[in-house]
């Protein structure tokens, strides 16, 4: 509200396209925040938060910032909602939040919690903002385009910062590197090489024949049959005591095989009702 | 920034200022022309790979089997569309969407002629233009990441999943390389719109060599060389093409991200794969190989870089760049993920940004010491480049000795391996290989008949002397080489 009446107390007029831009993509970027705190399932939240993101990109897109909203996409969007992404799918997908709370009134201290520190934020960045002189684009950029303007703030004026914040992403990086290294005893590691030579000298280069899974039984300690009857010895499971399945009985006869047109079953409806009556 | 004073070179002013049935036309031509592209280039891979291999490929439908792809397509559209029952619908849904939009919108901002009229409008040949041009090609690649992911997490099945988490592990990597080795051309170019760095093109580098006056070539991929290796090698693993095309590898796996996918989204992901080839063969063009306007010889013309001419060398060059897809897939082995990897991130992404700090570094010291671009290229490019490339020929060499030792002994005859035997044999018993296979000393591993002879080409017009026709294998191809055989015998 303060921030709408100062846009309208300032001389600056909401161009025409803009309003219809910021009017139909705001709400689908608060619909979009909602849904990402609202939704059960985790992925389903990521994704409205890249809705939200998207609307942001284009918001600075309007605002003629078109280096921030690019950036806004291909970093924001496109590196790091990718890589929650990745995390969340490796997850599962049916975990979804469960509804029992496992700490009583948790939710709706978080409810108080959250919307007095958007309320305290909101009011504070309204007060810091309510009388600010606008100075326009073309005088904020001093004359240069979009990006030369950028750079120029970016390596002069907050070189520090901007210096800072890269040491400090670096350090996060490597930190993580180190907390995810396993040091191996150099050599101890057979390589893909050596590997491959041991395996071709061995009777067999190939995999060992699967089990059984799906001669009689579905279990992995059925041993896989040999074409002449009998079990593959080289398809036991490691640790599995071999089960033994009874097997089909072996036809011994003319008539148990049946004729061949009967095992290719029939095109007509089923026999049980009778068949076609003449 | 120098501006170019010809009436056809579009600049950035230029832009936005189109009639809104201007607007339509451009925007429906880019959407039909990529169209037909993937259409073509369909055709266009499945030919070439199929002459690299010695077959025929699609000849049926169509003049010499060239409708093939559509009759593909219209097939594709007709079929069950299946919702698998453990799939998350509206994701599902939304995926092939996602991975096909972005695609198209990227081309937009790709400048494929320049200023012309139509219909009595002066417009340039290019939908839009921004400072930041490039940048939305790259934020479009980095959105259709996200259709693969998705689809291959809302399929609801193991395989999709893994498919799909190889693939955007896959891109997000190669986008970081094909991201810095763009770098370059904007430092060079002094601007990240499209049109500008086509401007930058547009004339050679004068150079005074010993009294000579020397026209240098201008385009980036000869002025900056690292960085066009980067971006072609960064291309292919980013579109997911062989020899990369480890997430959707046909011989290996099922199918990747898009398993469970049929008919219309099936079509979606196939397009918008061959979409994206295309919008990264068109930014090559645009950015390494001057773009729109016309290669040495042809630019002499006067007339060759204005009006609708321009259009022609555009595709010309963006088919070459097909063109190498199609033969990289027709020629290299696919690599290994880890190799793949280790490949991206410790020998693309270093040698990206040790090439940005070169770069910067000769513009500066040569803005200070008022050397022009050619003077920098000749007197210090070719000689670095010339070292550079010598100490990485003495490396590969060393690195590969042992191999090219035992190449060598086995071209003379021998077949034993010469590298000492691994200490991580196998006690030798029962389970040793019976006689008749290759031996111990052979390594184990299957050796074919070392005797084997290639045989000539059935192409070949000539036939090889004392041939008696037999030897010879027809690929049933219509031409005069089977006549001739069946002549003979």
């Amino acid at each position: 509200m303060n921030a709408l009446a100062a846009a309208a107390a300032t001389p600056v007029h909401l161009g025409n396209g803009e309003a219809v831009v910021f009017w139909v993509l705001g709400p689908i970027a608060l619909a979009g925040a909602l849904g990402m705190v609202l939704s059960r399932n985790a992925v389903h939240s990521a994704l409205f938060l890249v809705n939200t993101m998207l609307c942001l990109g284009v918001f600075y897109v309007v605002q003629q910032a078109p280096f921030l909203g690019a950036v806004q996409i291909i970093v924001y969007t496109g590196a790091i909602m990718i890589l929650f992404l990745f995390v969340l799918m490796l997850v599962g997908r049916d975990t979804s939040d469960s509804v029992v709370e496992t700490l009583r009134g948790q939710r709706v201290a978080a409810i108080v919690l959250a919307v007095g520190f958007a309320g305290l934020v909101g009011a504070g960045i309204a007060r810091a903002t309510q009388n600010l002189p606008v100075t326009g684009l073309a005088n904020a950029r001093n004359g240069n385009g979009n990006i030369p303007a950028i750079a120029e703030l970016l390596f002069t004026r907050y070189l520090l910062a901007f210096e800072v914040t890269s040491a400090l992403l670096i350090t996060a990086a490597v930190g993580a590197m180190v907390l995810a290294h396993i040091e191996r005893e150099p050599g101890s590691r057979q390589t893909q090489k050596e590997l491959s030579r041991a395996r071709f000298l061995t009777a067999r280069p190939q995999t060992l024949p699967g089990p059984g899974v799906f001669a009689r039984g579905n279990s992995v300690a059925v041993p896989a049959l040999l074409p002449d009857g009998t079990v593959s010895e080289e398809s036991f499971a490691t640790g599995l005591e071999p089960q033994e399945v009874d097997q089909m009985p072996r036809p011994t006869g003319r008539e148990q095989l049946g004729s061949p047109d009967a095992a290719l079953g029939t095109l007509d409806p089923a026999p049980s009702d009778g068949g076609p009556t003449r | 920034m120098t501006l170019h004073a010809a009436a056809s070179q579009p600049t950035l002013q230029d832009f936005g200022h189109d009639v809104w049935w201007i607007v339509l036309i451009k925007i429906v031509g880019v959407f039909a022309l990529l169209v037909v592209m993937t259409l073509f280039a369909i055709v266009f891979e499945r030919k070439v790979v199929a002459r690299m291999q010695q077959r025929i490929g699609p000849n049926r439908v169509g003049p010499r089997g060239y409708l093939q792809s559509l009759a593909d397509g219209l097939k594709l559209a007709f079929k069950e569309d299946i919702m698998p029952a453990l799939a998350d619908k509206p994701v599902y849904f939304l995926a092939p969407v996602i991975a096909a939009i972005p695609a198209f919108l990227a081309f937009s901002v790709i400048p494929i002629g320049p200023t012309v009229s139509l219909f009595g409008q002066r417009t340039p040949l290019q939908l839009t233009d921004a400072p930041i041009g490039v940048l939305v090609v790259l934020a479009c690649s980095a959105m259709g990441v996200y259709g693969i992911v998705l689809a291959g997490w809302a399929s609801g099945s193991t395989y999709p999943l893994l498919g799909g988490l190889r693939s955007a592990a896959q891109m997000v990597s190669y986008e970081i390389a094909m991201g810095l080795s763009i770098v370059a051309v904007f430092l060079y170019a002094g601007s990240m719109s499209t049109s500008d760095i086509v401007a930058a093109q547009a004339h050679g580098n004068t150079l005074s060599f010993f009294g000579w006056d020397v026209t240098g070539p201008s385009w980036f991929a000869v002025l900056l060389p690292v960085s066009f290796v980067i971006y072609v090698v960064a291309v292919v693993g980013e579109t997911n093409r062989a020899p990369f095309d480890l997430p959707e590898a046909e011989s290996e796996l099922v199918g990747g991200f898009h398993t469970e996918y049929s008919s219309l989204k099936f079509a979606l992901f196939f397009l918008a794969e061959y979409i994206n080839m295309v919008t990264v063969s068109a930014l090559a063009a645009t950015l390494f190989l001057g773009g729109w306007r016309a290669p040495w010889p042809i630019s002499i013309w006067d007339g060759a870089n204005s009006g609708w001419w321009p259009m022609l060398w555009f595709f010309l060059k963006v088919v070459v760049a097909l063109f190498v897809f199609i033969w990289l897939r027709g020629t290299l082995p696919r690599l290994r993920y880890d190799q793949f990897m280790r490949f991206g991130w410790k020998v693309l992404v270093p040698t990206a940004l040790v090439w940005i700090l070169v770069v910067a570094t000769m513009r500066t010291v040569s803005r200070q010491a008022h050397l022009s671009t050619g003077q920098v290229a000749v007197f210090v490019g070719v000689p670095v480049a010339l070292v550079v490339l010598a100490v990485l020929l003495i490396a590969s060499r060393a690195a590969n000795r042992d191999t090219r030792l035992m190449a060598e002994e086995a071209s003379a005859g021998g077949v034993h391996a010469t590298d000492p035997e691994p200490d991580v044999l196998p006690p030798a018993g029962p389970r040793r290989r019976p006689t008749g296979g290759p031996t111990r000393s052979e390594g184990g591993f299957p050796i074919p008949p070392m005797d084997l002879k290639v045989p000539p080409s059935p192409r070949l017009r000539r036939q090889p002397v004392g041939t008696d026709g037999a030897s010879v294998v027809s690929t049933g191809r219509r031409g005069t080489a089977t006549v001739e055989e069946n002549d003979d015998v």
